[in-house]
């Protein structure tokens, strides 16, 4: 058995909220998941029941082939990064790295030859004796890092671990965090809102909302086939539209398009496309599966332009790779043809299309 | 100051500038008035305190008629009133030790804990803040009138435990409610027991408050008369001797008592102004 | 060793609770029951009646020391208030330097760490028929032979009491008032208010809870009072407290006694419930 972790139906609710609803679910050992959602979803609920810090109300978690669900936090061989951090003020940045190993009564001068060791891995090692207030925000990070994996956890959870970074550090800590994953091999477990920040780092994502599991893959499986119109607006941007099907077309805001059979499924009504798999052509050209339109707007972001259409109706995103633009950067009012090849149309089964 | 810069008022005339500066300077001058006022409203009464003590006349009258020591000298040969002191030591330390040991656990729970009857128990807890030290005092007093307990400083350590409380939980929560959570789960994460969380974190960060707490609660016992009033035996703490002197006559000797008190009061506001810098200075 | 969370937390609220129930549930609780008790002098007797209640709404010097307690307290802290709110604005909006201003603050607050005793009876060395306000303002001329009015009656009680009692109008107030964002008011000057219409609309409001709990703090404590009487009242200067100590004392009628402190007590939470509410009331408003 290779399951670190196994959720069997948690449940946890507050008062009459239901924060976490059913929720069953494994992890592989040496795993990165990540479960993504919204605020209010329930992630950071069940990372706290599997940190032990929350007790379900229903449900059991096994932790590597243990049912610890009545165990409190400190009995756990699982540590948590927390979102502030959590260093301890009082303590030097080597004494709160080794907090764990002296409450568990390791003699001290391996305390002291884990801890620099440690340190060393998270590149801090001439922080040993620093207070956590004359560190920066993202040498805290490292801190707690090192102070969180200094007793090999079975499990390391990392409740929005770059939410108090500002945008640079960010991007070089997703790097340098999966990085370590790779070095230390423990299980990573994750909670983000942020879908750049799962897609980038994760081996598979879980997608919660409402304190069910929506969709659990591996990233690039949720962005190429989001089970839901939720999560295909929620992973990446779709234009999302709803159609009847007739002899094997569909109409996109009053237009017609074409689509393959495999995505047709019984009841589908909705159905959708992303920006950057369709193609901005000038208004004249022609050829099949094209919606015209009037651009409304244009959004430059360097690389990549997001063109907004209007085609009466409704509007639909597409984007311009500005390298290859075929009709270079379009004014608004401009006249233009919206190619979407029909494999590109995904379809999703009839159900909440919020 | 801001409107200095406003378009409006950049073409004021000269002279309705200078009548500005004019009536700022006066408004200076004006705050300035009342805070003097207040501050000599507040501190002649204190200072006048402490120089008839030096004073070599018994009357306390004006003008001064000259300096002398004779009154400490007295102090210390007053054996009743070296007794009082002790006794007041022994009630305000003990007291202070209860109280904290009671009140810090009250505020953790209060902070931490979810329990029935949570309302009702902060309510009571608080209470002696606002309420009158006597009802406190004759409440306890028929308590332990009814449960045939003999009056000495044995209750009145009790009853200034029970109305110091109100002002160790206030303190030590308003700690608590600063300190992030997350800190005890971090260590509960870590592996630490709830003793060794205590001690080893949440302790040392609200050591200061604790700290705090004490000095106010030691002083208040102290000082303490209307609780003190009722629950003495036969054993007088200093206030109770004074304030009986008092009612005998006024005499410098109370205004040397009362200058000894001064100076220890400054000593223990420093103590506590230095702990706030402390706190203040390890930043968080 | 780690004990169950629910054992834990009954370890930790125990002691306190314990404490609280054995030495202030239960001896309200007793008050209340004692205030229907009979004198049987030189002692009582249980029994369940209300004559002494009776006793406190007819015979009038006891309606008449609570009218004057409420009278005195009102007055000690509607004099508490002129006198703070000017300093404590003072202080948060005019004192730039953060040092200067806390120690203006500490200077307003240190008082309270000197003997509460002697600070009253400071007051009566200066107010007295032979003390140093008479003898100074004998000795300039001023008056001729020394005075009697300027102590044992209510305006020496109400002076100090205020001087007593202030610190704790200071505080709250000053709080409330440095909470103000500065930005609320360059906004409201901004908007072409002026700086007394300013103060009106916007500063006044928001630090109005720090008025109601200063308020609320020195009407309790001086309605409350218990030696300030004694040391500078005189007869009309008596409060509430004493003649409950007088009924624990000299006439050993407890049970009366029992029955105006009860009356105490309810004047003072219905003062403290009447402060928070409206000082949820505030926060509905504002937040």
């Amino acid at each position: 058995m290779t399951d670190i972790i196994r959720l069997d139906g948690v449940s946890k609710q507050f008062g009459t909220v239901t924060g976490v609803d059913n929720v069953s679910l494994s992890v592989r050992k040496g795993e990165f998941l990540t479960l993504l959602g919204p605020s209010g979803c329930g992630k950071s609920t069940l990372l706290r029941m599997i940190g032990g810090f929350e007790e379900p109300t229903a449900g059991r978690i096994w932790l590597d082939g243990e049912d610890v669900t009545d165990l409190p936090a400190n009995r756990r061989a699982v540590n948590m990064l927390f979102q502030d951090y959590a260093l301890f003020p009082h303590m030097s940045v080597g004494k709160n790295v080794g907090y764990g190993l002296r409450v568990a009564g390791v003699a001290k001068r391996e305390v002291e030859a884990k801890v620099r060791e440690v340190l060393d891995l998270v590149g801090l090692a001439d922080k040993f004796a620093a207070a956590p207030n004359q560190l920066s925000g993202g040498q805290r990070q490292r801190v707690a890092l090192a102070r969180a994996i200094v007793r090999h956890p079975k499990v390391l959870l990392l409740d929005e671990p770059l939410s108090a970074l500002d945008a640079n550090l960010r991007e070089a800590m997703q790097v340098e965090l999966r990085h370590l994953h790779q070095k230390v091999g423990l299980t990573f477990i994750m909670v983000t809102h942020d879908q750049t920040e799962a897609l980038t780092m994760s081996d598979r994502v879980i997608v919660m909302r409402q304190g069910r599991i929506m969709q659990d893959g591996a990233p690039q499986s949720l962005y190429d086939l989001p089970g839901s119109p939720y999560i295909a607006d929620f992973i990446g941007t779709t234009n999302l539209f709803t159609s009847r099907i007739e002899n094997g077309q569909i109409a996109c805001h009053g237009q017609a398009l074409a689509i393959d059979a495999q995505a047709i499924r019984a009841g589908t009504q909705t159905f959708g496309f992303r920006p950057e798999k369709a193609r901005l052509l000038p208004g004249d050209a022609s050829g099949a599966n094209l919606l015209r339109g009037t651009v409304s707007e244009v959004f430059y972001h360097g690389s990549v332009a997001r063109i907004v259409v209007n085609l009466g109706p409704g509007q639909v995103l597409v984007d311009l790779q500005i390298s290859d633009a075929a009709i270079g950067l379009p004014k608004a009012g401009a006249q233009v043809a919206v190619e979407v090849a029909p494999h590109k149309i995904m379809g999703f089964a009839a159900e909440d299309a919020a | 100051m801001s409107l200095a810069a406003a378009p409006s008022q950049v073409r004021t005339a000269p002279r309705a500038r200078f009548s500005k500066r004019i009536r700022k300077l006066t408004d200076t001058w004006v705050w300035i008035g009342v805070a003097t006022l207040i501050l000599t409203f507040l501190y002649i009464p204190i200072v006048v305190l402490v120089a008839f003590s030096f004073n070599s006349s018994r009357s306390l009258s004006w003008p001064m008629t000259g300096l002398t020591l004779d009154w400490y000298r007295k102090l210390a040969e007053n054996d009743q009133l070296i007794a009082a002191v002790q006794n007041s030591v022994y009630v305000a330390v003990s007291a202070t030790i209860l109280t904290l040991l009671i009140g810090v656990p009250a505020a953790l729970a209060l902070d931490r804990l979810e329990f029935p009857g949570k309302g009702v128990f902060r309510k009571l807890v608080l209470l002696p803040i606002a309420l009158p030290g006597i009802v406190t005092g004759i409440s306890m007093l028929i308590l332990f009138r009814l449960m045939g307990f003999g009056l000495s400083l044995e209750t009145v350590i009790i009853g200034h435990a029970t109305a110091l409380l109100a002002v160790v939980v206030t303190q030590v929560f308003a700690r608590l409610q600063r300190l992030p959570r997350s800190l005890d789960e971090a260590s509960a994460d870590l592996g630490a027991s709830g003793w060794q969380t205590f001690f080893l974190v949440t302790l040392p960060n609200i050591r200061t408050a604790v700290i705090g707490a004490g000095i106010l609660s030691f002083t208040l016992s102290f000082d303490e008369i209307p609780v003190t009033f009722f629950l003495t035996g036969r054993d007088n703490t200093l206030p109770m001797y004074i304030w009986s002197t008092m009612r005998r006559g006024l005499t410098p000797e109370i205004n040397a008592v009362g200058a000894l008190i001064v100076a220890a009061s400054i000593l223990l506001i420093l103590i506590s102004v230095l702990l706030q810098r402390e706190r203040t200075g390890q930043g968080r | 060793m780690t004990l169950p969370l629910r054992l834990r937390k009954v370890l930790m609220l125990s002691p306190p609770l314990i404490w609280v129930v054995l030495f202030m549930f239960v001896p309200y609780t007793i008050l209340f029951v004692f205030s229907f008790w009979e004198q049987v002098y030189p002692t009582f007797a249980p029994a369940f009646q209300l004559g002494n209640y009776h006793t406190l709404i007819s015979d009038p010097q006891y309606l008449r020391t609570l009218l004057r307690t409420i009278k005195i307290a009102a007055l000690v802290s509607l004099f508490s208030l002129l006198l703070a709110y000017p300093y404590a604005y003072f202080l948060a909006h005019k004192v730039r330097h953060p040092a200067l201003r806390q120690t203006l603050y500490m200077a307003v607050v240190a008082p309270l760490w000197v003997s509460y005793l002697l600070r009253a009876y400071t007051w009566k060395t200066i107010l007295g028929t032979e003390g140093i306000l008479n003898s100074f303002l004998v000795s300039t001329g001023i008056l001729s032979e020394p005075s009697s009015i300027f102590l044992y009656n209510q305006t020496s009680m109400v002076l100090t009491l205020t001087y007593v009692f202030i610190p704790f109008m200071v505080m709250p107030i000053y709080a409330a008032l440095e909470k103000i964002p500065r930005n609320l008011l360059e906004a409201s000057a901004d908007l072409g208010m002026g700086r007394t219409a300013t103060f009106i609309k916007v500063t006044l409001p928001l630090s109005m809870s720090g008025v109601v709990a200063g308020f609320t703090m020195t009407f309790c404590l001086a309605f409350g009072d218990f030696i300030a009487a004694y040391l500078v009242g005189g007869p009309d200067g008596m409060m509430i407290s004493n003649v409950i100590a007088t009924q624990f004392g000299a006439s050993l009628n407890w049970p009366l006694g029992s029955a105006l402190a009860l009356v105490m007590l309810l004047i003072v939470l219905a003062i403290i419930s009447a402060s928070d509410r409206f000082e949820r009331m505030g926060k509905g408003t504002f937040a």
